[in-house]
């Protein structure tokens, strides 16, 4: 295929200027109380996030922050009209497998930030001599990729998984790979599977997103979709704006770190493994690293865009079902909790299933070793010739 | 008046308030152009771009607090809340008829701006060709947690504005009876004042029949009611997104909206866009002047997270509130006579045999144009309409 394809180093670098208006944002802010003592139960509680703020503001070292970043390697590459950013780690073993790994909203490719070297190391206790050629991209929308594409597009599941499988076929050369990803990251790696079948050996979830189920479920789904939308109900405004009015609220957050903070924090609290102590499952250093990324690339309407284009066209439809090995590993406090295996089986082909015993809808951050260790037992199997061999008799029989 | 409780009261915004927005005008980050053209995703950034301009380099809120100052303006302490309102006389009036006492309760995302064309006209119907006998005192709270009224502990909540109004007006302003009118959230506070106050209230007037009655729907429904229903489930599909989030994470909203002037304007032009008879131009229903004084309400009080209060307090309330409310509707109470004014482009279009169902209606019209904001859209129809409702009530006592 001819391409219109390169790649370049990069690296982070937000101008000082950026930096020195968002501190005079953060000196002028005005702070509100809506509902005294609510602590969460309106949102952000004020207490925390006051504290968050002085602390962006007073203590948080964005350049420090930047240099270890930058001990990552960066590339920016062009893809017809698109600049895609992501990470390339190559795995130290005798033996690599590539894997992609996608971020969701609201966090980036600091998502993976722990599990890189774990996947790419060969001296741990489990790799033996296979390790994983890491890529890492800001997917469409994101950070240091950014709004991609003439104004009037908005990047949809679908248009994402082709892009990046351009980024791992066209630019980096690989025609096998595993995709693994969480929230929105999940859906864009099974769209990347039906898509591309050939390419994609296997897939590795933390969730298993949304899917419009047309057949009768079983009571014990029925149940669990009956706590997604009670959940939903409760807790999921957020997207219910992302789907209708994403401009109306991309005007503060986009001129407002503080309203910017809280509608992120808003959202790691909710999914944390342990809201009551939030900072044991992200410090204020990782909470404002990930903030400061959306703050300073302009991100955020790019990032919340998706929702909008899903609802009004579903990229993953009745109908569409993953047909390589799906390896799910689902931690227990994910948003509704574990789902029932059956409802992931009725569009993954599943064969791999772990119940982490803690953390998250953030898990690959949260519980660096557990997704590593996983993730790697999942790539180990899908890349083994015998075991895809027993894989293929599994679908073979099922088919049946 | 107890002028012991009500302290006249004139609006004086800070010079530091106003310095402080000019340089976050000056420093605003407009989010980059991306998707759908005109409002389709919530706020048009041609519009947004433009009402910035104007904000920084035509509008001028010292001109726009002289306007609102020629106003009666007071507050009154009034059930541990300090009510900031309007109280303006009938003038003119005919001299055997004693004017009509009348409360105007605003909603969202309006403010007490919502009523500034009104009021004119219902206090001197004479001058604005109606009759002297029509005239009425005007009385225009703010909401107890928004603009220049206070609430310092959130107590009683949206179900109990209308006892705080209701000893506004007899005890504070020591009128014994009184009509009511609002539209919006300041519907369904009329609607409790008319059941809780039934005594004192002569007639209500109201632009739409509160949309909590939608909430539990009764098995006889007729054709018109039943495609009425579904008109607001869709509606809460489609454009419920801004009612569930001030109602669940109305701290998390507020943040953002109490630190971004840009970002409070566009998250509240949204609503009058698409919720005015405007024909999706905005400029022609509504001057960019009005629009950001209604804003500039909300920003300078920082008050844009009280606006989010009664939908927090409808959707944090219990089965005991429900079967509280049940009880007030069964109570005889809706024997106050009722008034609809409809307006074809507001949010939903009950049939009349749905107000019907709650409410004694004498009074239904259908208005050929005019939106959510009737108030603000059509003043003039709309007073006519307030005059012509209770010219028969007037006398009975």
């Amino acid at each position: 295929m001819a391409t219109l394809a390169s790649t370049q180093p990069f690296r982070i670098g937000i101008s000082g200027h950026v930096l020195d208006d968002l501190r005079a944002r953060l000196h002028r802010t005005r702070r509100t109380r809506v509902l005294p003592g609510a602590g969460w139960s309106g949102g952000s509680d004020p207490d925390y996030l006051d504290a968050l703020l002085a602390y962006w503001r007073d203590e948080y070292d964005w350049r420090r922050h930047e240099r270890e970043l930058n001990q990552l390697a960066h590339f920016v590459a062009d893809i017809d009209d698109v600049r895609l950013h992501y990470v390339h780690e190559p795995g130290l073993g005798v033996r690599s497998v590539p894997v992609l790994l996608l971020h969701g909203w609201p966090d980036s490719f600091l998502r993976y930030r722990a599990a890189i070297p774990l996947l790419a190391g060969a001296d741990n206790d489990y790799a033996d001599d296979l390790t994983c050629d890491l890529v890492v991209p800001s997917l469409p929308g994101f950070a240091f990729t950014g709004q991609i594409g003439p104004p009037a597009d908005i990047p949809s599941i679908r248009s994402s998984a082709r892009l990046l499988h351009r980024l791992m076929t066209d630019v980096l050369g690989y025609e096998q790979f595993v995709v693994a990803g969480g929230d929105g990251g999940s859906a864009i790696a099974q769209s990347m599977a039906i898509q591309f079948p050939a390419s994609v050996i296997g897939i590795h979830l933390t969730d298993i997103g949304w899917h419009d189920h047309g057949e009768p479920l079983t009571a014990i789904e029925e149940k669990y979709l009956a706590v997604i939308r009670r959940k939903f109900m409760e807790d999921g405004a957020y997207a219910a704006v992302h789907m209708s009015q994403p401009r109306a609220l991309a005007a503060s957050l986009n001129d407002s770190p503080a309203g910017l903070a809280s509608w992120i924090v808003d959202r790691f609290h909710s999914w944390c493994a342990t809201p009551r102590h939030l900072e044991q499952c992200f410090t204020k250093d990782e909470m404002l690293t990930n903030i400061t990324i959306y703050w300073a690339t302009q991100t955020i309407q790019s990032s919340i865009y998706g929702y909008l284009a899903e609802a009004r066209q579903p990229s993953l439809g009745k109908g569409d079902h993953v047909d390589c090995p799906v390896g799910l590993a689902l931690f227990p406090r994910d948003m509704a909790g574990t789902l029932p295996r059956r409802l992931a089986e009725r569009t993954l082909n599943v064969v791999r299933w772990t119940e982490m015993p803690a953390g998250g809808h953030f898990g690959a951050w949260e519980r660096p070793a557990d997704f590593a260790a996983d993730l790697k037992g999942f790539v180990v199997a899908v890349s083994d010739p015998l075991t895809q061999r027993a894989f293929d008799g599994h679908r073979a029989r099922k088919a049946i | 008046m107890d002028i012991a409780r009500a302290r006249p009261f004139e609006i004086r915004v800070d010079e530091s308030v106003l310095a402080d927005l000019d340089v976050r005008l000056a420093n605003t980050r407009l989010p980059p152009l991306q998707g759908p053209r005109h409002w389709d995703a919530g706020a048009s950034p041609v519009y947004l771009h433009d009402l910035l301009e104007y904000w920084r380099t035509h509008y001028d809120w010292r001109a726009e607090e002289a306007k609102l100052n020629r106003l009666g303006q007071f507050h009154a302490e009034v059930r541990g809340a300090d009510i900031h309102f309007i109280h303006e006389r009938a003038r003119n009036h005919a001299r055997n008829k004693p004017p009509l006492p009348l409360i105007l309760t605003h909603g969202f995302p309006d403010s007490f701006t919502r009523f500034l064309k009104l009021i004119p006209l219902l206090t001197d119907p004479a001058a604005h060709g109606g009759m002297a006998e029509d005239a009425f005192d005007v009385v225009v709270p703010s909401l107890p947690w928004c603009a220049f009224s206070h609430e310092r502990r959130h107590t009683s909540g949206l179900f109990g504005v209308n006892d705080i109004w209701h000893a506004l007006m007899t005890e504070v302003l020591g009128y014994e009876r009184f009509g009511a009118h609002g539209g919006d959230w300041g519907s369904t506070i009329t609607e409790h004042i008319a059941r809780s106050h039934a005594n004192s209230v002569i007639g209500i007037h109201l632009t739409d029949v509160p949309f909590w009655h939608s909430l539990k729907t009764p098995d006889d429904l007729r054709p018109a009611e039943r495609e009425y229903i579904g008109h607001i489930q869709r509606f809460q599909q489609e454009q419920g997104a801004y009612a569930m989030i001030q109602g669940r994470k109305p701290q998390t909203l507020a943040d953002g909206l109490n630190d971004s002037p840009i970002g409070l304007a566009a998250w509240l032009t949204e609503k009058f866009q698409r919720w005015s008879d405007c024909d999706g131009d905005l400029d022609s229903c509504f001057t960019k002047n009005e629009m950001l004084t209604n804003a500039m309400v909300y920003w300078v009080t920082g008050s844009i997270g009280g606006a989010f209060m009664p939908y927090f307090d409808v959707l944090s309330a219990g089965p005991p509130r429900w079967i509280a409310e049940a009880v007030k509707q069964k109570i005889g109470s809706d024997e106050v006579p009722a008034a609809f004014a409809m307006f074809p482009k507001d949010l939903s279009h009950p049939p009349r045999e749905w107000a019907e169902r709650f409410f004694n209606v004498q009074r239904w019209t259908e208005f050929p144009r005019g939106g959510h904001f009737a108030a603000m859209e059509q003043p003039e129809a709309l007073a006519r309409d307030i005059r012509e409702f209770f010219r028969p009530l007037r006398n009975v006592q």
